[in-house]
């Protein structure tokens, strides 16, 4: 008679790493709606060639490292860190773009460094700083809000810029793209002029960011709080991210509105919810002690409000992560919580004694 | 109404319990044989009192406890006792233990059992705590630890007696039935053991998914007017059932890590001890049975009050389990019980459980054989874990081997509840990997005693040896001063005494071959009887020969010191290098 003796615990909870990251997906569905909306079929075009590209690099790399390859492709990492990718690409970017941004997340960021679990940064936003980089003027081609459906370009069209780059008639892309509120407002007040005349003279802007782009972050907002509900992600990094940057953010448009972007423009301008809810999260990449996740938010927060401020680039969401990626072990390192029986606040003052601390079982 | 302390962490695991609820206890059929380990608690093993072939009685004593952690072992029921070798049992390793096994004999005859304590108040709680030592009693919820031990506070005030009786684990039932069957018993069982701790008040704390025992319980205190003893319902979080995480809800103390209830002035005790203190008390009965809940796969999930060594196969059959179908026996819960490689395996005073197959739970169970995903840190362990740990963080440390690290991040904290790998989306078997650590920390810090005696060892002989050379040397010193000083006093002279030593050593040496050479010179015994002519050969031979001594003699002479020389280096050279 041959009994399973495997030890205890004898039974799971049944939630496994697939099933987290398709909820991480399900929870961009309405943003990607609500993009596709405003900015045409650009960005699900580009989901899909992330996603492709994200899915073969990663089959192709597993196969030369010599990993079995169903359970990694199967586990939905690489469908979120395309998905993500996609979000960062100007809709009508050409293929290649997106091409080469998923092949360098997962080769270079993921692969490189060990596979899942094992990279230190967060691939997609590596990709998107590689893209930034080496293409810049492609990765600034944004388009307007609504021009998409008022010049009636459909989904073929679409499908033609982004393979063919060939145009509807009439149209370039120097016709349909334009800089993103962010872009504007910097390039605008490198010209002294004050936030409210730029905001005032622009068509682009909405009642608190950028039309559009503040309803695609109300319903990333949505989803990244679906997500906490769900408890595929906690509070803490979130939270951090979005308070420090909203103080930090509110302090300066105190002193002096008219060079200050306000609180709100710098919440939902830009990609901080998705960062806030979608890309410090990542686990791999983030802290994970409670109070890490909190000085990890807050690091990005201020980098963020640091480089939209004061550095060369309008949004500086992926720079913001990647920093405190570094900074992760670190923080992990002095926040390890206060364990059970022990006093003070540092949990690592140790009791030097050993001895079998199984209570009386249940 | 109390106020609650809930602990951070834990998971809330679905129940399982309704079926072994259904009905009431009965006694478990009597079995052919019953198998009772000599270790059935933390400690030293008993030792056995009887030898192969005797008669024993129901509750004699059969194996006493051989030092102050330790406990006896009684015969479960009277028959011959037929082998004390080992068994296989429940214990992680699968390796056997000594056990003796009794052949019963159906009539269930009882030892002489002494009078009922009329008031056991009458007693000093030494005498109590002795008596309840001979009756065999361990801690029934699982860990076993010799319950007289736990009982004497010694110098320490004890402030609250806890009775533990949450039960957190899915399936098992037998203290919720035992609660609801025994409300009277336990409460006097309690009663007993406040007294011999000399506690203040009592805490019951019950989960709240236990409705009927609660009520029992609450009843059977308000009829016996008891206002120190409170029972108190508490959420139904696993693991509230582990000592310091009751303690903590109902008093909001923890217990300091590496330290002992008894620290703050708490001690925890199991309802099933107290149920097992009331019997021995008041009856004179030992430990020799207990309530065991029968689950999972079995057409009669239920609670049977089981005699101490029943093999659990009778009890799957008796409950109507297939034997031919085990293919997972897990004795305890599904989160912390040991998953046992063989049938026949009896039960002990702490088993609480017998999970038949349970493949047959709507709760997926962990294949850990299959491919564990690597960890994504995502940090639903440190969420679960109950005592506040990083097990991602020990994890990585415990894989990689780095054992300082992994007591830096407190390894020893952990309670092995399995909270952490419940949660784990890549599966990893956590705990598995932490109890790993803990036996390799503990192997290594035994090798380190060893190591240390050993070193000890070979330095106490190094110096030995120096100093017997030492003493050697001055030995020799010694003796070559009282060699040299007779000459020195007859010369007179104060000549190089190093010099007229080896002076005296030649000539000793070539003494000593001249002896040897002359051994060698025994004439040959041939030359008796021999004729003229042989004669002057044999002269003429023997001439020869002395004329070639005399040569090599003078030649010799050198040659000789120097090997005498060479010698003495030599075993110079052998006796330091010794």
């Amino acid at each position: 008679m041959s009994l399973d003796t495997t030890s205890s615990p004898h039974i799971h909870s049944g939630i496994h790493i697939t099933g987290m990251m398709m909820r991480v997906c399900l929870a961009l569905v309405p943003a990607i709606i609500a993009y596709t909306w405003f900015f045409g079929w650009g960005l699900i075009i580009n989901i899909v060639i992330a996603i492709t590209t994200a899915l073969c690099a990663e089959a192709m790399m597993l196969k030369i490292r010599q990993r079995p390859i169903a359970p990694f492709l199967t586990d939905g990492s690489a469908v979120v860190t395309g998905l993500l990718l996609a979000f960062c690409i100007p809709p009508l970017s050409p293929w290649w773009i997106t091409v080469m941004g998923a092949a360098f997340a997962i080769i270079v960021a993921k692969q490189l460094y060990g596979g899942l679990g094992y990279n230190p940064f967060n691939p997609a936003m590596v990709g998107y700083v590689m893209l930034l980089i080496s293409f810049p003027l492609e990765m600034t081609q944004w388009v307007p809000p609504n021009i998409v459906n008022q010049l009636g370009v459909s989904f073929v069209d679409t499908l033609n810029i982004i393979f063919t780059g060939n145009f509807p008639y009439l149209l370039s892309i120097d016709a349909l793209s334009m800089a993103t509120p962010l872009d504007t407002v910097k390039t605008e007040l490198g010209l002294n002029v004050t936030v409210t005349e730029i905001v005032r003279g622009n068509a682009i802007f909405g009642d608190f960011a950028g039309i559009g782009w503040e309803w695609v972050s109300n319903w990333i907002l949505l989803g990244g709080l679906w997500l906490i509900y769900k408890r595929i992600i906690t509070w803490h990094i979130p939270l951090a991210l979005m308070g420090s940057l909203f103080v930090i953010s509110f302090f300066f448009f105190m002193v002096d509105p008219d060079i200050y972007l306000s609180p709100m423009f710098h919440l939902f301008g830009g990609a901080t919810i998705l960062a806030a809810f979608f890309i410090a999260t990542d686990p791999v990449s983030a802290s994970t002690t409670p109070w890490g996740r909190i000085y990890y938010g807050i690091g990005i927060g201020v980098f963020i409000y640091v480089i939209r401020t004061w550095g060369s680039y309008p949004d500086a969401v992926a720079f913001a992560v990647l920093l405190m990626n570094m900074a992760a072990p670190t923080i992990d390192y002095y926040t390890q919580p206060r364990v059970f029986g022990h006093s003070g606040k540092d949990a690592s003052i140790k009791d030097t004694t050993i001895k079998d601390t199984t209570g009386e079982g249940p | 109404m109390r106020r609650l302390f809930q602990f951070r962490g834990g998971v809330l695991l679905k129940e399982h319990k309704r079926d072994a609820t259904a009905q009431s206890v009965q006694p478990a059929t009597l079995p052919k044989r019953l198998v009772l380990p000599l270790q059935q608690h933390i400690g030293e093993p008993a030792e056995p009192i009887v030898a192969v072939g005797d008669k024993v009685l129901k509750g004699q004593l059969i194996a006493k406890p051989m030092s102050f952690i330790s406990a006896p072992v009684h015969a479960s029921s009277s028959g011959t006792v037929v082998a004390i070798t080992e068994h296989p049992v429940s214990h992680p390793s699968q390796l056997n233990a000594v056990c003796i096994t009794i052949e019963t004999d159906g009539q269930e005859r009882w030892k002489e059992r002494q009078q009922a304590v009329a008031d056991y108040h009458q007693l000093p709680p030494e005498k109590l705590r002795e008596m309840i030592r001979d009756a065999g009693i361990v801690g029934m919820g699982g860990a076993g630890f010799p319950s007289h031990v736990k009982l004497n506070p010694g110098q320490k005030a004890v402030d609250t007696l806890v009775l533990n009786g949450a039960e957190c684990e899915p399936y098992i039932t037998c203290d919720e039935m035992l609660l609801r069957e025994r409300a009277l018993e336990i409460i006097v069982g309690l009663r007993i053991m406040r007294y011999a701790l000399q506690a203040k008040r009592c805490i019951i704390g019950i989960e709240n998914n236990k409705a009927a025992a609660f009520h029992a319980l609450q009843e059977q205190v308000r009829n016996t007017g008891a206002d120190f003893i409170e029972v108190v319902q508490v959420p139904t979080v696993y693991p509230t059932g582990g000592e310091k995480q009751l303690i903590h809800v109902l008093t909001g103390k923890e217990v300091p890590a590496g330290g002992l209830p008894l620290d703050i002035g708490i001690v925890c005790h199991n309802v099933g001890t107290a149920y097992a203190v009331y019997r021995a008390i008041e009856f004179d009965e030992p430990l020799i049975s207990r309530f065991v809940t029968i689950a999972g796969s079995v057409a009669r999930a239920r609670n049977l009050e089981v005699l101490i060594g029943t093999p659990i196969i009778d009890l799957i059959k008796e409950c109507g389990g297939n034997p031919s179908t085990l293919s997972r026996v897990i004795m305890g819960g599904p989160m912390m019980g040991i998953a046992l490689h063989d049938e026949s395996i009896p039960v002990t005073k702490v088993t609480n459980c017998i999970l038949v197959n349970a493949t047959i739970s709507d709760v997926p169970l962990a294949s850990k054989g299959s491919f564990a995903m690597p960890c994504i840190r995502c940090g639903n362990c440190a969420v679960a874990c109950p005592v506040d740990l990083l097990p991602q963080q020990l994890y990585w440390h415990a894989r990689a081997k780095d054992f300082d690290k992994v007591q830096d991040y407190n390894l020893f904290d952990c309670i092995e509840c399995g909270c952490c790998d419940y949660v784990c989306p890549s599966q990893i078997p956590l705990v598995h990997y932490f109890r790993f650590a803990k036996t390799e920390i503990w192997a290594q810090q035994q090798e380190k005693i060893l190591a240390d005696a050993a070193r000890e060892r070979h330095e106490f002989r190094e110096l030995r040896l120096e100093r017997d050379k030492r003493e050697k040397q001055e030995r020799h010193k010694a003796k070559r001063a009282a060699l040299t000083a007779n000459p020195k006093t007859k010369a007179g002279d104060s000549k190089d005494s190093a010099a007229d030593a080896k002076k005296a050593a030649i000539q000793a040496a070539m003494k000593r071959a001249q002896a040897k050479r002359e051994v060698n010179n025994i004439p040959p015994k041939n030359i008796d009887n021999l004729t003229a002519d042989q004669q002057r050969k044999v002269d003429e031979a023997d001439r020869r020969r002395s004329d070639d001594q005399a040569e090599t003699k003078v030649k010799a002479t050198p040659q000789t010191t120097n090997q005498a020389n060479t010698q003495s280096k030599n075993s110079t050279a052998q006796d330091s290098s010794q």
